[in-house]
């Protein structure tokens, strides 16, 4: 009866540590997990701001700013437009 | 009292129980030890059990937080997923005044790090009657970070979001946009607010001294961002719409100017540019001309751009065909004690001419060969009199008295555009009849999958010889030559109004437009021009709006690689000598 008694209590003693363990575990993950959600945002509020940056140097006003002063471009005319057509078949 | 000799064998080991002290004070002892343990069962009990909640509460209130989960605003994209309005997070550094301690070293960092003066900052922060005071808003996270090393008591940050325009103010009135609360307030921005509009969310946490949240306590609540709103506007065709608009608007130094783009084939809206504009990005100094959707708004007299409809319904009720000779005489006539005039005498001329040179002695005499009711249904199937629905704010109706008021000088001067009044996004809609078979497509600011048209209001055969008419608007016998578009056919009606002021009409006020569409073949695009009050010594549609629409079709059919379909072919009626075009518009002057 008292050798039960004492494999109980080892047990009970065992699975005492097992939740301490396994809960301290779980406080560490979350806090990981924590982390990476927040990079995550970090990660999307730049990726606006890229968004941003590379419609801001696309716009057209400054593309064709770019390409008729310092590229030296012009829009073409229909004289110098050839058409081809593609056949159908 | 005999236990003690009952039990000798102790007494000689324990000689604490040879005192012989008395049994009462034992069961004493027992009992308050035991009354002790009993209060302190209760107590747990109390605790545990009957008031667990309040001091679970209690507890939760001091290491639990409720963190707000901010959502964020969609963006605004045009039809290739270019972004036209955008959210990114900034903070807004607020103080609590009671809660701050801050000394003048202090101050004059914080003041440098927020690029605010030190003595405004001096005055948020002596204000101790105030909970909470903004110190600045919506800064960048990066600048924030800054402020916030500076590590003042009582100073903290709040994460906002701030909507950007990458496009301004070529987008502006179109896509309009957002107060510092983030609801929208015009343009789509407000239009579409209930999709664009995220819901915050919430999480209830547990946080550790180190500031670290260890549990979720509650369901979280997750926050749910606003949806993306994709248009049908393209950023290419708006650019070059407002470049052109603008170019003509500083040219011939007019008061403000309209260009919608419309897709022929399904109604999609594809640019809608005014100006004077602003951007919105810097709303310090706009004023409410400038954030005005004058083409969906504003009101004005469309002239002849009208006259394509009158004809269109006499061709169709068999009344005339498009050689018919009409005599406008000496380019005056008097109907109800009201007199219309021609710009110039043009003699006789036929129905197509009636377009192509634009009379108005024309115009009104075929209108009043048909009774009011067939014109008062034409106008209203063809949208005047109400809002085109887009769901664009503050869409105007325009001014279209019902047909069984109208008086025959009224019926008559409709015929070329005055005593009604129309927005320029109805007039461009009013177009689709043209490219579509005779019917009037609905209008859609977004992707249209299925086009859904109602029934004609014109036959094919009408339409065919109207837009014939409307063709030689751009030969150098028509009214616009400068709206001819190289290498592509091209339809289309000016129209020049004087405008009304105060009752009557003012003569040197006018608004200059043209409507168009191309190629004719097989129509892609309807652009439709109108600058208002043009300055110096032209003004009639052709010469002012005809080279704007000319220049943005022209670029915008080579933007999309639409085919040439090869130069105007020349029909509608006579050719008659280059006769300079003089104009279109005729005053209509009360003789009381």
């Amino acid at each position: 009866m008292s050798k039960v008694n004492v494999l109980l209590l080892m047990a009970v003693v065992a699975c005492a540590l097992g939740v301490i363990t396994s809960q301290h575990q779980a406080r560490k993950r979350f806090i990981e997990l924590e982390g990476e959600q927040e990079s995550a945002r970090k990660l999307e509020e730049e990726w606006t701001q890229l968004q941003l940056e590379q419609s801001t140097w696309g716009t057209h006003k400054r593309v064709e700013a770019v390409a008729s002063r310092q590229l030296g471009m012009r829009q073409p005319d229909a004289s110098n437009t050839i058409i081809l057509r593609v056949e159908a078949k | 009292m005999k236990r003690h000799h009952a039990t000798p064998r102790f007494e000689k080991r324990t000689p604490e129980l040879r005192l012989k002290l008395e049994g009462w004070r034992s069961r004493l002892v027992f009992f308050l030890a035991a009354a002790g343990f009993a209060l302190l069962a209760g107590r747990a009990f109390y605790l545990q059990g009957v008031n667990t909640s309040f001091l679970q509460a209690k507890g939760e209130q001091r290491y639990g937080r409720v963190m707000e989960l901010p959502a964020s605003r969609g963006a605004v994209k045009d039809r290739n997923g270019q972004p036209l309005a955008i959210s990114t997070p900034v903070e807004s550094i607020f103080v609590t005044p009671d809660e701050a301690e801050v000394d003048e070293a202090q101050l004059r960092a914080l003041a440098k790090a927020l690029a605010v003066p030190v003595d405004e900052l001096r005055q948020k922060f002596d204000r101790k009657d105030r909970q909470f005071v903004f110190l600045k808003r919506q800064i960048s996270p990066d600048q924030a970070a800054k402020v916030m090393a500076l590590r003042i008591p009582g100073v903290f940050q709040q994460r906002e979001y701030r909507r950007y325009y990458p496009a301004g103010e070529v987008m502006a009135h179109v896509v309009g946009f957002t107060g510092i609360e983030d609801n929208g307030q015009e343009g789509i921005e407000l239009a579409a607010q209930s999709r664009l509009a995220g819901t915050p969310g919430s999480r209830k946490v547990i946080k550790d001294r180190r500031g670290r949240i260890v549990e979720d306590v509650d369901e979280v609540h997750p926050p749910r961002d606003g949806a993306e709103v994709t248009l049908a506007l393209d950023q290419r065709l708006q650019f070059l719409a407002h470049k052109e608009l603008k170019a003509a608007v500083e040219q011939y130094r007019a008061k403000a100017g309209s260009m919608v783009i419309l897709d022929a084939r399904n109604g999609e809206v594809l640019a809608l540019v005014n100006l004077p504009d602003y951007n919105p990005n810097n709303r310090a100094r706009v004023t409410g001309a400038q954030t005005r959707n004058r083409s969906v708004t504003d009101l004005f007299e469309p002239g002849s751009t009208m006259k394509p409809f009158t004809v269109a319904a006499a061709l169709d009720d068999g009344l005339v065909r498009p050689d018919t000779p009409i005599d406008t005489g000496n380019g005056q006539i008097r109907i109800g004690g009201w007199t219309i005039n021609d710009s110039h005498p043009m003699g006789t001329v036929t129905v197509a001419q009636v377009i192509s040179k634009s009379s108005n002695i024309g115009a009104a005499k075929i209108q009043l060969q048909m009774p009011a009711e067939r014109m008062g249904v034409v106008y209203r199937e063809l949208g005047f009199g109400a809002t085109p629905a887009t769901g664009f704010p503050g869409e105007a109706k325009g001014l279209l008295r019902p047909w069984t008021q109208w008086k025959p000088v009224e019926q008559a001067t409709m015929a070329y555009g005055h005593g009604l009044s129309v927005s320029l996004l109805q007039l461009a809609r009013a177009y689709t009849v043209f490219t579509n078979e005779g019917r009037v497509l609905p209008l859609s600011l977004f992707k249209v999958d299925a086009v859904s048209g109602g029934k004609p209001l014109f036959t094919p055969g009408t339409v065919r010889e109207v837009v014939r008419a409307m063709e030689a608007t751009v030969l150098p016998t028509g009214t616009a030559p400068q709206a001819r578009v190289p290498g592509y056919r091209v339809a289309g009606k000016t129209g020049t109004a004087y405008k009304a002021e105060n009752g009557s009409y003012e003569n040197r006020k006018y608004v200059s437009s043209f409507v168009g569409f191309a190629p004719v073949s097989d129509p892609r695009f309807i652009v439709a021009v109108m600058l208002d009050e043009p300055q110096g010594s032209k003004h009639y549609g052709g010469d002012v709006a005809g080279p704007v629409f000319s220049s943005v079709m022209g670029s915008a059919l080579r933007l999309m690689s639409v085919p040439p379909d090869g130069e105007p072919v020349i029909n509608a009626g006579t050719p008659e000598a280059n006769e300079p075009r003089r104009a279109e518009a005729g005053a209509r002057k009360a003789t009381t």
